[in-house]
């Protein structure tokens, strides 16, 4: 079974970003990057179905610039086998991301895509449920367990109440969650060996996609901030503040 | 200008589906955007939501698909729905949801169908066609304009404040449509059962984080949490270390909380959780290291051994 892994190059999870001053957006030049940690799961997940022998190539793709390559290598280290990068310097929305990679799906014709639940910089939480909807795919959201099994899938979904199980035919969409799984580091050796696995570079107008938006960000601002309080003593005075002074209890 | 809004439900301990609080906010954003509110209720026998829905201050329809494919919320057949009932004659101007794991889940799929982008959890109506949303785990706020025909947005809870759950009297329509993919099925829920207050909807909050130990030592926090009529809720260490289960996780990647009090107990205060709960009105930080980063955001912090300082807070209110 193919399995196709889609990542996306992202502000380190470390970095306190900052607003431009311009209000443009968030200031990015010399800020350290890397695989969003979602997809860091994705890849995972994919190695992990590999080695129990239920995968048997994972071919791992990214939307994005091409520094992206970057995090593509770090796929292909963790032990993706090839991997396609469809490069684009503009900022994409969830829409456009979904629709190459409905081109990419029609291409390669994986039986599963893992994706990361949401990108940590714009937090969307979309494109896995839109290329479900673009290719008639179940989805199995916010997955926490997937246990391929004959010709579908069982994902355990971490939603608000609690767990729940969905069954999906194959081919089907997963996003993966926090606890899916703990990703690995990859070793040296297999960084060296990545750097020798194939990397296909495409663009857009090559899949004959569309990538027009029906959403332009006006202004982008720093939110209003919460200035530290004061420390108390006791117990005691922390319950005389909250009473008489908050008037929260 | 007409606005659907999708009711989100949930089941409780008595097996009965009730209309999930959120949804009384989401209809608070749609009537900032001004325009008649329809509220489509999806599932099978979810007949005491749709009344509650007709209930709701300002709704003045609400539909009701009730068929053995929309049980669950199967997003497979409910977007093709919501995507439908959008294009009819006369269809709407917007459809919104609350950011709850249901719309998270359902609404990408619409927008997709309809080939517009979806506007994620909004914080506030600008505009008929303007919204401002967090991004980056709220460290900015972006204010977008959609030029999509039908704009499609899910709504954070704690953006909005709730309209009235009566005063309404929406006349009730069956929608006799039923779309079924095929694709998937539900298999089983694993739901918490808790006699305390949701936690996207209580008034106040107490959360643990990796300062607890172990899940045992929670009890002291649930103590106070019954005095207080309080949620517990807990940090993203905390649940990872299986102190405690993943649906009380508060913060970027878990629920977005905003309460009247919120009592930090042995939370350090990473980005990802001050991101749930930064927009509570008052923060109490409990932590005995006087330089956690939770002390920067709390109104009150107290430097102490949570062990002693818990357990005294509790019998001094």
């Amino acid at each position: 079974m193919k399995v196709l892994v889609a990542i996306k190059r992202v502000v380190d999870y470390n970095v306190k970003v900052r607003v431009k001053a311009d209000n443009s957006g968030v200031d990015l030049a010399n800020v350290k990057m890397s695989m969003n940690p979602f997809c860091e799961i994705a890849v995972e997940e994919a190695v992990r179905l590999k080695e129990k022998g239920v995968a048997t190539e994972i071919v791992v793709v990214s939307i994005g610039p091409s520094t992206a390559q970057e995090q593509l290598r770090t796929a292909l280290a963790l032990g993706a086998d090839r991997a396609i990068l469809v490069e684009s310097a503009d900022e994409l929305n969830s829409l456009a991301v979904a629709k190459l990679l409905k081109a990419v799906v029609d291409k390669e014709q994986p039986q599963l895509v893992i994706l990361g639940k949401q990108a940590i910089d714009s937090d969307n939480n979309q494109t896995g449920q839109m290329l479900a909807a673009l290719t008639g795919y179940g989805q199995g959201t916010f997955a926490s367990k997937v246990e391929v099994s004959g010709d579908s899938v069982a994902v355990t979904r971490e939603v608000d109440g609690g767990g729940q199980t969905v069954s999906l035919k194959l081919p089907a969409i997963v996003t993966t969650d926090l606890r899916l799984n703990e990703p690995r580091y990859a070793s040296l050796p297999n960084i060296m060996k990545a750097k020798k696995k194939p990397l296909e570079v495409l663009t857009a107008h090559a899949l004959g996609v569309s990538t027009a938006s029906t959403t332009k960000t006006l202004k982008v601002e720093a939110p209003a901030a919460r200035s530290a309080g004061i420390k108390v003593k006791s117990v005691a005075e922390l319950v005389e503040k909250l009473k008489n002074e908050a008037k929260v209890i | 200008m007409t606005i659907l809004v999708i009711a989100d439900y949930s089941t409780d301990q008595q097996d009965n589906k009730v209309l999930a609080p959120a949804t009384l906010n989401t209809v608070a954003a749609a009537a900032n955007i001004g325009g008649d509110i329809h509220v489509l209720v999806a599932g099978q026998g979810a007949g005491a939501v749709a009344e509650a829905a007709a209930k709701i201050a300002g709704v003045t329809k609400v539909l009701v698909a009730d068929n053995a494919a929309y049980a669950h919320q199967l997003p497979e057949n409910v977007a093709p729905l919501i995507a439908a009932l959008a294009q009819e004659a006369g269809g709407y101007s917007h459809i919104l949801a609350a950011a709850t794991s249901n719309g998270k889940n359902i609404l990408p799929r619409v927008a997709a169908q309809l080939d517009v982008d979806q506007i994620s959890e909004i914080i506030s109506v600008e505009s008929a066609d303007t919204f401002k949303r967090p991004i980056y785990a709220g460290n900015a706020i972006a204010t977008v304009q959609s030029s999509a025909a039908i704009k499609v947005i899910t709504v954070r809870a704690t953006g909005f404040d709730p309209v009235a759950a009566v005063g309404g009297s929406a006349a009730v329509e069956v929608v006799a449509a039923v779309h079924d993919a095929d694709t998937s099925s539900f298999v089983g829920e694993e739901l918490a059962k808790s006699d305390r207050p949701e936690l996207t909807a209580a008034r106040i909050v107490v959360s643990g984080g990796r300062g607890m130990q172990n899940g045992d030592n929670f009890k002291h926090l649930y103590a106070l949490a019954d005095k207080l009529g309080a949620g517990v809720g807990a940090s993203r260490a905390a649940v990872d270390a299986g102190f405690v289960p993943n649906d009380m996780q508060v913060g970027q990647t878990g629920k977005i909380v905003a309460p009247q009090l919120y009592i930090a107990v042995g939370i350090s205060g990473a980005i990802q959780h001050l991101a749930g709960m930064k927009d509570s009105k008052v923060i109490v930080a409990i932590n005995k290291d006087e330089e956690a980063p939770i002390f920067q955001v709390a109104d009150y912090g107290l430097v102490a051994d949570l062990f002693e300082a818990v357990p005294e807070l509790q019998q001094s209110i």
